[in-house]
């Protein structure tokens, strides 16, 4: 007994030792991991969601007009909607949790390449499932970007196809059913995030690999490096192929908007960083706000800080490209491959360095340590 | 020779088997198997296991086999056969894939591997019912003593390991472990106070390298046998790390007098009883001497303490830090000592035409083997050849040239360079060699 008493003070005695040494003092973690779901769920991907349903059905509606009247007006205008709800997507894509998570969204929304043939057929057909897993290449918004500029060489010519007397309907056909298929994906997310799902991602405030804000974060990176990093430009450029694939770029036949919606996936993904709310009116708790909490350095920078900097490194080699990706990747891919490694650059910073500030593991396989 | 009491060594026995049993089920039913070994395409061999691989759909068979042989080994039937049945398919699931190494899986085939020569089937065993020329109420001290000291090896070894700047003077890892259990109930808020990062390190390291001692010696031992409760359960609470705490308190009750190990093989008798099992009685003492094989088994057990005793100091002979290089790391009971994370981006570049592209890593791992790979020179290595194999196979080109790019961070500091991006890893093959091709660590850590 007296040993034992003896061991548990010397404990106690050497702990004080040790915290009296101030050789690095760290703050303290005060931070409220519940504050920053809140902050994400009803500021920002709440209100993303709900911004791509609006969206979307106003490309829905005008799908539905431009059904019932081929004209050069209306064309236009599914062309304007399609392209404001391809923007606003950016800003919702990378949450993929939950239902958008079971439904495989992101796959219904934007496969790349769109596979033109199978479109096609199905419309020469008439006869169509967009329900289907396995028709996730011929919907969404690439295959929506071949239909309303790709059937012919200009506008003239694809207002011309959509009013042909043969095939001219059962392209318009098709346009609707995409955009309503999009729609109605999408309200199901925001449906389930409004009946339920929001309280449950709040609630889930824990620190395992099932936890919110582990799985959000996870996400997060998935997002940066498979679809913002590797998807629009990586991919295109030949970075994993060592061929290039002008073809994969977004927003292919449009040709004038890959940067645009590129640039937006960036700052979406920089806002989100740092708790941006989705009207940019409110900044709250964040990763950003995580890591200066945590006392985060990297070189003697704040993390946070050498993080941001990348992003903004990012956009600015970005905003030095030209507006068709496809053209930059066959004439000038040595500027493509620039932009891809100043996105490269920032995994580390947020893979490695912020996930151990974080203490998040990146795998999702739950297993044991020792 | 000295005898003691057989049932210290006939109730390990029978909890080690029944652990491992539990062990085996949580394992499959979490559904580990597939995901750790039949999901993923390619496998990490350790250094010269290489044929040691899944076997596909028959994996859950040989998991099943493993079972049976555990509750062989807790039963006490055909024991040394089921013991070595038990040793041998747990060690072939451990070597089927490096990515999931454990030290808690590795002491616990080292723990077979002993039990393979010691007589813990002579007491309330099966095999003693079966054949009372075997049976023995008597066994020799050094049976029971090899457990003892393989348990104060495993806990003073872990001790030892702890005594580093990292450990001591920064309170790293646990620092970043402990802030992130903060909405635990009861202790959750004083996991974020720098005060309890040092507290608990130096505690965890003072209960390693002294609670063997006090185990050993019965006047501190119930108080001891509290401490490892309190110590196991607290890790249990604070990390996700599966059944270990409970195989770590159960083996030490081993410590614990004959008497009391009589008086838990008569609870299970009372249970037993209760449930209307009442087995013929077992006749010990026939009369002749029982034969324990003493001049055979002793020379072995010398020969694999020595070897438990040196193995972890094999570090020694790398050049470099432990814990960046990772040579001589595993099988040295270092545990939760760093929290290591990387990236590795491979390029694979035509010798021939210079024509190159980076890998996309989940093409080919699973999350975790990724995520094992990034920071262990090992895996990097052989996944460097592996590619090589593949980008061959799909024609991309006849004279592969690997290159990785690649980042770790290791206790907090920032992420540094880790390999060195200029060097095809081509170049060198699997082995036990001092791996040149690392980049050196920019920091230091002194101790063990």
């Amino acid at each position: 007994m007296k040993k034992f008493l003896f061991l548990s003070l010397a404990i106690v005695a050497i702990s004080f030792f040790g915290c009296g040494d101030d050789g690095d003092s760290k703050p303290v973690d005060n931070f409220d991991r519940s504050v920053m779901l809140i902050n994400w769920a009803d500021n920002i991907i709440v209100p993303a969601y709900e911004a791509s349903v609006a969206s979307l059905t106003a490309l829905e509606t005008a799908a539905q007009n431009f059904r019932q009247d081929a004209t050069a007006e209306n064309l236009e205008a599914v062309q304007t909607t399609w392209l404001a709800a391809y923007r606003d997507w950016q800003r919702s894509g990378m949450f993929q949790l939950g239902k958008a998570e079971e439904l495989l969204l992101i796959e219904f929304m934007i496969l790349n390449p769109t596979d033109i043939a199978g479109i096609e057929s199905k419309i020469a057909v008439g006869n169509y499932n967009l329900d289907l897993p396995s028709q996730t290449t011929r919907q969404g918004f690439p295959a929506l970007d071949y239909l309303l500029y790709g059937i012919g060489a200009d506008n003239a010519e694809v207002l011309a196809a959509f009013q042909d007397a043969g095939t001219g309907e059962g392209y318009r056909e098709y346009v609707l059913a995409a955009a309503s298929k999009m729609r109605q994906n999408m309200e199901t997310v925001l449906s389930d995030w409004k009946n339920g799902y929001r309280d449950t991602f709040v609630g889930n405030a824990g620190s395992d690999a099932n936890a919110s804000t582990d799985r959000m974060t996870n996400d997060f990176i998935f997002y940066y490096e498979k679809h913002l990093r590797a998807g629009k430009v990586g991919i295109p450029a030949g970075v994993f192929s060592g061929d290039k694939l002008a073809g994969n770029v977004e927003a292919f036949y449009n040709k004038n908007v890959s940067k645009e919606l590129l640039l937006v996936g960036l700052d979406a993904m920089q806002d989100f960083f740092n708790g941006v709310s989705y009207d940019g009116a409110v900044t709250g708790a964040s990763m950003n706000a995580y890591l200066e909490e945590l006392g985060s350095t990297k070189s003697d920078s704040p993390l946070a800080t050498v993080i941001n900097d990348q992003f903004d490194e990012a956009r600015t080699v970005i905003n030095g490209l030209g507006n068709d990706f496809a053209q930059i990747v066959d004439n000038d891919n040595i500027s493509m491959l620039r932009a891809y490694d100043a996105l490269q650059l920032n995994v580390v910073n947020i893979k490695v360095d912020m996930l151990q500030a974080m203490c998040i593991s990146v795998d999702y396989i739950d297993g044991d340590g020792d | 020779m000295q005898e003691s009491s057989a049932a210290p060594l006939a109730t390990f026995r029978i909890f080690f088997g029944l652990l491992m049993l539990i062990s085996l089920i949580r394992f499959a039913a979490l559904g580990w198997i597939e995901k750790l070994y039949l999901e993923p395409t390619f496998h990490f061999s350790y250094y010269g296991f290489e044929w040691v691989k899944p076997l596909g759909n028959y994996t859950y068979l040989l998991f099943i086999v493993c079972a049976i042989a555990a509750i062989c080994v807790s039963l006490g039937y055909r024991y040394r056969l089921s013991v070595l049945v038990f040793f041998l398919s747990f060690t072939y699931i451990e070597l089927m894939d490096k990515t999931t190494y454990l030290n808690h899986y590795y002491f616990v085939s080292i723990m077979s591997f002993l039990l393979l020569w010691l007589p813990a089937h002579r007491y309330y065993s099966l095999d003693a019912r079966r054949d009372p020329s075997i049976a023995s109420e008597k066994v020799p001290k050094w049976s029971v003593d090899a457990i003892k000291v393989l348990l104060a090896i495993v806990y003073f070894y872990a001790g030892l390991a702890k005594l580093n700047t990292d450990w001591l003077l920064s309170a790293q890892p646990l620092s970043i472990w402990m802030p992130a259990r903060y909405h635990l109930p009861i202790i959750g808020p004083f996991l974020r106070e720098g005060w309890m990062h040092y507290a608990m390190s130096w505690a965890g390291a003072a209960y390693d390298l002294t609670i063997p001692f006090f185990l050993w010696y019965s006047r501190t031992r119930p108080l001891a046998f509290v401490a490892v409760v309190v110590f196991h359960v607290l890790t249990r609470v604070l990390f996700s790390i599966g059944m270990f705490p409970y195989i770590m308190i159960v083996s030490t009750l081993i410590f614990f007098s004959p008497a009391t190990h009589q008086r838990m093989l008569d609870g299970i008798t009372w249970l037993g009883t209760r449930l209307k099992i009442r087995p013929r009685p077992i006749h010990y003492g026939s009369g002749r001497p029982v034969h324990f094989r003493q001049r055979l088994v002793l020379p072995v057990l010398y020969v694999f303490f020595v070897l438990q005793l040196l193995l972890p100091f094999r570090y020694l002979l790398y050049p470099g830090e432990l814990f960046w290089t990772e040579q001589g790391y595993r099988f040295s009971w270092r545990v939760m000592l760093m929290e290591k994370a990387g990236y590795a981006q491979f390029k694979i570049v035509d010798g021939a035409t210079g024509k190159r592209l980076y890998v996309d890593n989940s093409e080919y791992l699973n999350a975790f083997q990724e995520k094992q790979m990034s920071f262990q020179p090992d895996f990097i290595l052989e996944y460097a050849h592996y590619l090589a194999d593949v980008y061959r196979e799909r024609g991309f080109t006849t004279e592969p040239e690997v290159y990785v790019e690649s980042y770790v961070a290791l206790n907090g500091r920032s992420s540094q360079p880790y390999v060195d991006p200029e060097v095809n890893l081509l170049q060198f093959e699997p082995s036990l060699r001092n791996k040149t091709w690392l980049l050196p660590f920019k920091d230091e850590i002194k101790g063990f």
